[in-house]
């Protein structure tokens, strides 16, 4: 056993309101230069929707992550590195500008000096990149809030799958409207593609936290990182040469002071926390066969800081004191590890992400309730939960590689959460029965509820 | 620190090829390798980590907010390096809110975020411009004058000068001039103005003023000295729900968004938190966690829809059939079937439910007439008619109970309050021993054009008096108007929940708004229900999407009624919670102190702005929606055959609502003419009135002497954002091109008591000025455009209901470039002003006409809601009764400058009086004249200096309740004397909390209870309205002294809306000829077009900003459904053109399935200024989202002079409504040209 500690980050995406601050907040810090004008180290996408770049998740054609040989063992998605040396001058999966969007601005100084004319002056677009009129065709979150989603939803990798493996047919109609927010940022993984594929060795992974970094010293700008990381969050600044990525926002970590997006969060949805974990068996874990295994082998790297054994290898490996009490007051590591609410964002991808979402449980159940009943009454509660609007197997495709076990026991729990709440709030006796159908302690129940409604700063960081 | 660095582990990896290159990428690097390959470690070699520290690195932090039109009031850290603003994140310093609750911590926005781009970025205004065409004509003039006041005269003389600058507007050909030219031209337009048309022809125009009160304050106090008046903004931008002073006798009072918390049911009606509330919404995710239910009431997909346990979609604009149809299943279940004591108990006590009302006779009916009073009992007392009465259930006997209007205004203090002293009122006359059934009839409008048809339903009721007329009470009038049956009375009544024909049934609602009667059943009976389980926290979250119509007062009446059902008002985690625009200047004695120069002369003219606007920019002349079309078959004829400018006329003389201009003549020539006869100012006024040699202004707009002259915009944006009928301000108002399609009102349908004239004024205003920091709409057409100091480079106060907290603004960096705050800005232009002032106005005295005011002994002026016309001799003119207030006030003008910058004496001897609460104030005078020095000579030597910002703001904070414990207290001492039970003990443990300028800066500070609101905050409880009249029996400030159902004014009672009732949305097609709702099936759609509030900007600032046009669709946008894109062939993003009567608006097509079919969306305030292509229709600039609306004015906005139905600014008014109109979509040419 090699101890090493992780930051983390959970999202819970029951309370994410799609505002975009932490994209802003996110921005303004570190990509508002020249360069990274395209560049969203923190972006939002509308789901079902295809996501910034378009349709990243779509693997087949980007084919960023890792996969299993024949042989049963890991191997870059995008091919060897000798392959990736043969097409380091035209790397064919590589996403262009109009995969992300072409940065504009506007005249706008026009609106001051524009003289004497036969009409109200305009600021008109203009590229940010060539400084010429252009007009707009898309941006970092195209389809915010639905927006094209009749033209576009269909092209989502995920609608696309469930449509084309599963039979499963999104609509997008009135009726059926469904939506949730899905933040991003990089996933920091236990096993990332981009840190192996980059071939300056400019990319690393710190050993105190494990934050993935380029050296912006030593990268020589040849982009293996941004094709080879599923999740496209390694990006290229056009004009420095160099690849850039969100850095956790190590300068205010190491001062004990959340990343921006998370701080920033007028949701109050991201936490930040320790795990520890075991290294030794990172690739093990990363190339158990069934993909819906990833997520279980992936759990069970994470290590218990209670555990006298691994605290013992932990000092040994050199986590500080710190870091192991830190561990042992994750907010993190609760919502992973001890609820069982927080999953993985595409396991299947093998890199072993370390930003994990607690699925939207944000009922509209009247599904269930046409037939006359109330999807809050706690007999109802589980089945209101396959009727709800977003689709079980949707948010399966993206955190469990399909097994939709997993998102039901989540939502369930929150769900259950809710019901014996809603009992004590309005002073009437629980139902003890919901918690242990859910395998939960009455404590458990309301340390969560400390954890996810109360939710205060102290604590989810 | 630590220099080990280390790759990622690669053992397991499948690829021999990948071990070589990693070899030989270690050649070409110098690092520490294992020989196996398997880890790579490295000493040294993270100095590349500088990069991102280097980048965070900065010199200091200061704490600032946000101002204006946003209410998040939220709190942010300004980055600065190298004395540059960076960037911008929130803070998390708020005081907690609790131990077990979710804190405020992090307030903001994607908006605020990205706020700081404003500073240095292309689009700022660094240096006083000027139109160039108004400038070279000024320094002509001058130079031959030799004298501004007269150069400016010169070129305002002359028509053809003055339509050579007014063409120039809003058309580029903006020049820079200097501080000390520009200050010079304002001043010499405000001088001349004055001494030429009179000061009531001067006119600001700033909304909002919690968000940053010092910079409101400071212009409006510049206006007040002038006496200029204020235009409102909260009525204009129809945010004001009408319904508030209705029922509650209120501006608007809303719980603090940490008191969602509380509520164990939430229905979200009309508002989009997320997207509108964005800081606040967690409460709204994690009150889920604590078993609050969630409904959403939209009828798109909104954000907030997806945290829904049901969502409702209604039909837009048809949410009173679906609420009242809420109500019926509540009074049927809760009330008549099984009568719940929980509810009953309040409504009693809390509501005028059990108030009697007479019913008279018309042509053949019996209909609900007025509340029967004490003088109605023959009771010969004080006030008698302003004391409403009921039955009290033990005796029988009507009774008058204490707490209503009456008692307000007594002689004798100590029996306004709400102890019923043992009566038990009768909430209804069914099964009382003389009750016999009646049949009344009562209104319905459900019609699709909204024609007012005749309800015949029966109550129970009593003969009463000496007339014997038949009276009921509220509530018995209430169950008949929703249609909820009992036993034994006649009409025509509903035979349950799916009657579809019969008004207010679950199935008639169905008809209406689409909502299924099962769904609305089941949300009215788990409404009520919780109700009862949660004793009364069931909380209303209501926003524009129900308040902007129209008829938005009987959406809102019918959804307040089912909360006072429900016995949800005045308790924590219940209620109503308005957030559309709303406001809460919580220092509100000491910023109407300052604001309103009430410290130096009273009143202030403060000016209802939707009357203004409809008036001066013309829409009037377009506008065909008279009384008729809006009134009741038996609402007696009182408004027959009378236009919306008529009523405004009629308004105006009976001392309803104010009126500026208010006559054809100078007001200050008035005085002084009285004064050359040796005659009484008011006297000569009245006689000239009475004689009709003087006329109000408003009887013939149009007329050049009429006219306002010179307009001061600051922190607005009037032109680009709050414009309803943009292009008619345009042609107008400003004399610019435009594109206005409207016809003129046909003869026959014109204004009688209103002079028409001929040809249209093309320009009224002499003068636009417009402050601000950025470019836009206004500042675009404005002559004058002044650099304003952004949010993050001065010093000012926020506040908002949303928190219980004051905070500040702070200077993060000097204001660059030329750039001043507003503070400079008006004490610059105060200072040149008086200069002048001293050789062309010196000492004047003027006489302002004032409305009567809500909250004081006017509103007990007009009894019996009657509308009197003296000019049609149906009473005598007497002012403050039968006709306005009229009061002489002493204009120092040389002196306005000093008087801006000191406190005056004024204050000292009348102290400050806050909702008819007075409060000596000496000990605060003193304690700024020592905190602040006093100023050192001149006019105002030896008074208080606010010659600071930061000064200014200490007098606001000395002078209110919520920062002052000592003003808090003495408030509630003077109040609980008329009130007649205790009240101190409210503020009693805040008694020596002070909070100064500078608490505000370190730490949002905590507001304390405070008798300037309703709410008890004490023992940290979190606000929430009308808990003190509820806890403390204090009533509300109506006639009643309860929460009303029942309004029986007569004008209300013209239109049918005594009681809440349901009328659909304004008939475009029938009105206007607007084509009818639908494809036409020629390539063009006819839809809704709503303008709710956008996630990507504050009305129309952050709409321009880069950041926010990224994360969107990069410039303006319809929202439209899928079908209604079929129609006219359009796909996601092609260009489209929506055109009506009043403009033409150019725009991208966002298709959603999240729309429905036949609305679209225009996020609201998506200006011209920005992405906007010419139109194909007119080859000329699309116009912005207001272009495609115009005012539509409710007669009954207009009554005042009755009770809680009495003018107060920004209290009542009417409104400026947009959401009933229509337009025409169609798709055009892809290639637009710029």
């Amino acid at each position: 056993m090699r101890v090493m500690a992780q930051l983390a980050m959970v999202m819970n995406l029951d309370k994410c309101i799609g505002c975009h601050t932490c994209s802003v907040t996110c921005k303004q810090t570190w990509t508002n230069r020249e360069g990274v004008e395209y560049v969203w180290f923190n972006n939002v996408e509308t789901r079902p929707g295809q996501g910034y770049p378009r349709q990243y998740e779509d693997q087949r054609r980007w084919r960023g992550g890792w996969e299993l040989s024949r042989r049963g063992r890991l191997r870059l998605r995008g091919g060897s590195r000798l392959r990736r040396l043969g097409s380091l001058f035209a790397n064919p999966e590589l996403p262009a500008l109009t995969d992300y969007y072409e940065p504009w601005t506007y005249d706008y100084r026009t609106l001051t000096t524009a003289p004497l004319g036969d009409d109200s002056p305009v600021a008109r677009p203009v590229s940010a990149v060539t400084g010429a009129p252009t007009t707009i065709h898309s941006g970092p979150n195209w389809d915010d809030s639905l927006g094209g989603g009749p033209e576009n939803g269909a092209l989502d990798p995920v609608v696309a799958k469930l449509r084309d493996e599963l039979g499963h047919q999104v609509r997008f109609e009135f009726e059926q409207t469904f939506m949730f927010y899905l933040p991003r940022i990089c996933e920091h993984c236990l096993n990332p593609s981009c840190v192996a594929s980059c071939p300056s060795g400019a990319m690393y992974k710190r050993v105190e936290d494990g934050i993935v970094l380029v050296d912006q010293d030593r990268c020589r700008g040849w982009r293996m990182c941004v094709s080879g990381c599923p999740y496209k969050k390694v990006y290229f600044n056009h004009r420095t040469g160099k690849a850039e990525k969100c850095t956790f926002c190590y300068p205010r970590m190491e001062v004990g002071q959340p990343t921006v997006c998370a701080e920033t969060c007028v949701g109050r949805l991201r936490y930040i926390g320790v795990l520890l974990y075991d290294v030794d068996r990172v690739t093990e874990a990363a190339s158990v066969q069934d993909e819906k295994g990833l997520y279980p082998a992936q759990l069970d790297l994470f290590l218990d800081p209670e555990d006298p054994e691994v605290v013992a290898a932990a000092e040994r490996s050199g986590v500080p004191h710190e870091w192991i009490q830190a561990a042992r007051r994750s907010p993190v590591r609760d919502l992973i590890c001890t609820y069982r609410l927080a999953l993985p964002l595409h396991p299947e991808y093998r890199t072993m992400p370390m930003v994990w979402y607690i699925p939207p449980l944000s009922p509209v159940v009247d599904a269930l309730a046409k037939t006359g009943f109330d999807g809050e009454d706690a007999g109802n509660l589980f089945g209101a939960i396959e009727a709800l609007r977003i689709p079980v197997e949707y948010l399966a495709e993206l955190f469990t590689a399909g097994d939709p076990e997993p998102v039901r026991a989540s939502m369930r729990r929150l769900a259950a959460m809710r019901s014996f709440m809603r009992s004590v709030n309005l002073g009437e006796v629980p139902d003890q029965n919901l918690l242990s159908g859910v395998g939960l302690t009455e404590d458990q129940v309301r340390a969560m509820y400390r954890l996810l409604a109360v939710a205060k700063y102290d604590e989810r960081y | 620190m630590c220099a080990l660095r280390k790759s990622f582990d690669p053992s397991g990896v499948e690829d021999s090829a990948s071990a070589a290159l990693l070899r030989l990428s270690r050649l070409l690097t110098r690092s520490d390798t294992s020989p196996d390959l398997r880890a790579v470690h490295r000493r040294g070699g993270r100095a590349g980590e500088s990069y991102y520290r280097d980048r965070w690195s900065h010199d200091k932090v200061v704490p600032s907010t946000h101002g204006v039109n946003c209410t998040g009031s939220c709190r942010w850290k300004v980055y600065v390096k190298d004395g540059i603003i960076t960037w911008e994140t929130q803070d998390t310093d708020y005081p907690s809110v609790g131990p077990d609750r979710p804190e405020y911590e992090p307030r903001g926005c994607p908006r605020g975020a990205s706020f700081s781009w404003y500073t240095y970025s292309p689009l700022r205004v660094r240096y006083p411009y000027a139109r160039g065409v108004l400038v070279e004509m000024y320094r002509v003039a001058k130079e031959k004058h030799g004298d501004p006041v007269r150069a400016w005269k010169s070129i305002m003389d002359d028509p053809v000068k003055r339509g050579v600058y007014h063409r120039a507007r809003g058309r580029g050909g903006l020049v820079r001039i200097d501080w000390d030219e520009a200050a010079e031209l304002v001043a010499a337009a405000h001088v001349h103005t004055i001494a030429e048309h009179g000061p009531d022809r001067v006119a600001g125009f700033s909304p909002i003023p919690a968000m940053s009160m010092v910079s409101h304050a400071v212009g409006s106090r510049f206006m007040a000295l002038l006496g200029a008046p204020m235009l409102s903004f909260y009525d204009w931008y129809a945010d004001l729900p009408v319904a508030s002073p209705q029922v509650f006798g209120d501006q608007t009072d809303v719980p603090e968004s940490a008191d969602w918390w509380d509520a164990a049911y939430l229905l979200m009606w009309g508002s989009n938190v997320p997207v509108t509330r964005t800081p606040d919404a967690h409460f709204m995710t994690e009150a889920r966690y604590r078993g609050q239910k969630v409904v959403v009431v939209s009828p798109d997909f909104a954000d907030n829809t997806r945290f829904a346990d049901e969502w409702m979609a209604p039909h837009p604009g048809t949410d009173a059939a679906l609420a009242l149809a809420m109500g019926h299943v509540v009074l049927r279940e809760f009330f008549v079937d099984n009568a719940t004591p929980a509810f009953t108990d309040y409504v009693r006590r809390y509501t005028d439910l059990p108030f009697l009302v007479t019913l008279l006779e018309r042509d053949g009916h019996l209909v609900p007439g007025r509340f029967v009073t004490a003088a109605d009992l023959g009771r010969v007392e004080e006030h008698a008619e302003w004391k409403p009465a009921l039955l009290d259930d033990v005796t029988g006997k009507p009774v008058v109970p204490n707490g209503s209007l009456g008692f307000r205004w007594s002689a004798e203090p100590g029996r306004w309050n709400l102890d019923l002293a043992g009566v038990e009122p009768a909430l209804s006359l069914h099964g009382h021993a003389d009750a016999e059934p009646v049949g009344v009839a009562l209104p319905r409008f459900d019609q699709p054009d909204g024609t007012g048809e005749v309800l015949r339903r029966g109550v129970p009721a009593v003969r009463l008096g000496a007339e014997k007329r038949w009276v009921t009470t509220v509530f018995d009038l209430l169950l008949a108007q929703y249609g909820v049956a009992r036993e034994g009375l006649p009409g025509e009544w509903p035979t349950g929940y799916d009657d579809a024909e019969e008004p207010a049934t679950p199935a008639w609602q169905e008809t209406i708004t689409g909502v299924p009667a099962a769904q609305v059943v089941r949300v009215a009976r788990e409404f009520a229900d919780t109700a009862v389980r949660s004793k009364g926290r069931c909380m209303i979250i209501m926003g524009s999407g129900a308040n902007h119509w129209f008829h938005a007062d009987l959406i809102y009446r019918s959804m307040l009624a089912l909360l006072q059902l429900t016995g949800c008002q005045g308790r924590n985690g219940g209620g109503w919670a308005h957030y559309v625009g709303q406001e809460k200047v919580r220092p509100l004695t000491g910023w109407a102190t300052m604001a309103g120069a009430l410290d130096w002369c009273r009143p202030p003219r403060q000016m209802i702005g939707t009357a203004y606007w409809y008036t001066h920019t013309d829409q009037w002349r377009y506008d065909a929606l008279g009384a008729d079309a809006l009134s009741w078959p038996l609402g007696g004829g009182h408004l027959a055959g009378a236009t919306v400018a008529d009523l405004l006329a009629r308004s105006a003389r009976m001392g309803w609502m104010p009126s500026y201009p208010t006559f054809d003549r100078n007001p200050l020539d008035l005085v002084a003419e009285a004064d050359a006869a040796g005659a009484d100012p008011v006297a000569h006024v009245v006689e000239e009135l009475r004689a009709g040699r003087l006329k109000f202004a408003c009887e013939d707009p149009d007329a050049p002497e009429n006219w306002p002259r010179v307009l001061t915009v600051w922190r607005a944006n009037l032109i680009g954002s709050s414009a309803k009928g943009n292009e008619y301000f345009l042609r107008h108002l400003l004399g610019a091109d435009t594109e206005v399609r409207a016809q003129e009102t046909p003869s026959a349908r014109r204004p009688r008591e209103v002079r028409w004239r001929e040809q249209a004024p093309q320009g009224k205003l002499d003068l636009l000025l417009a402050l601000d920091f950025r470019m836009t709409s206004t500042t675009l057409y404005a002559d004058v455009v002044l650099p304003a100091a952004t949010w993050y480079e001065k010093h000012d106060l926020s506040s908002t209901d949303m928190h219980p907290f004051v905070h500040s603004f702070n200077a993060a960096v000097d204001p660059p470039w030329q750039c001043r705050t507003d503070f400079d800005i008006f004490h610059g232009i105060a200072r040149a002003f008086s200069e002048l002032a001293a050789t062309h106005l010196g000492v004047r005295r003027d006489l302002v006409v004032t409305a009567l005011q809500h909250d004081t002994p006017g509103e007990i002026a007009q009894p019996g809601g009657t509308a009197r016309d003296w000019r049609a001799g149906e009473c005598e003119p007497m002012p403050g009764a039968t006709m306005p207030v009229f009061t002489v006030v002493e204009r120092d003008y040389p002196a306005v400058a000093a008087r801006l910058a000191a406190l005056g004496p004024v204050v000292e001897k009348a102290g400050v009086t806050t909702k008819g609460v007075t409060v000596d104030v000496a000990r605060e005078l003193a304690w700024l004249a020592e905190a602040n020095g006093t100023a050192p000579a001149g006019p105002t030597a030896g008074r208080p200096r606010v010659d600071t910002d930061r000064r200014f703001a200490d007098a606001i904070l000395a002078l209110s309740g919520t920062t002052n414990g000592r003003v808090a207290t003495e408030g509630f001492r003077v109040l609980q004397e008329r009130v007649g039970r205790p009240l101190t003990q409210l503020s009693a443990e805040s008694a020596h909390h002070r909070v100064t300028f500078a608490d505000t800066r370190s730490r949002p500070a905590p507001v304390v209870t405070s008798y300037e609101w309703s709410g008890d905050e004490s023992g940290g409880r979190r606000y929430s309205p009308f808990t003190i009249n509820v806890e403390q029996l204090k009533p509300w400030h109506t006639l009643t002294g309860r929460q009303h159902f029942f309004l029986d004014h007569e004008w209300l009672a013209e239109l049918g809306e005594q009681l809440p009732v349901y009328r659909p949305p304004l008939d475009m097609h029938r009105l206007y000829d607007e084509p009818p709702l639908g494809p036409d099936g020629q390539r063009q759609v006819v839809v809704r077009y709503l303008t709710p509030h956008s996630k990507w900007s504050i009305h129309s600032e952050y709409q321009d900003n880069p950041l926010m046009l990224t994360l969107s669709r990069g410039g303006p946008t319809f929202w439209m459904s899928p079908a209604d894109a079929d129609a006219i062939g359009v796909r996601d993003n092609d260009w489209v053109e929506a055109v009506n009567r009043n403009g033409v608006v150019v725009a991208r097509a966002v298709v959603s399935h999240r729309m429905p079919t036949g609305t679209v969306f225009m996020y609201h305030a998506q200006e011209r200024t920005v992405n906007v292509p010419r139109s194909e229709t007119t080859g000329r600039r699309g116009g912005v989202h207001n272009s495609l609306t115009r005012l539509q004015i409710k007669p009954t906005h207009l009554v005042g002079g009755y009770a809680q139905l009495s003018f107060g600014f920004n209290y009542l008014g009417p409104t400026g409504n947009q959401r009933d109109e229509v337009t025409v979509i169609r798709r055009r040419g892809q290639e637009v040209t710029y």
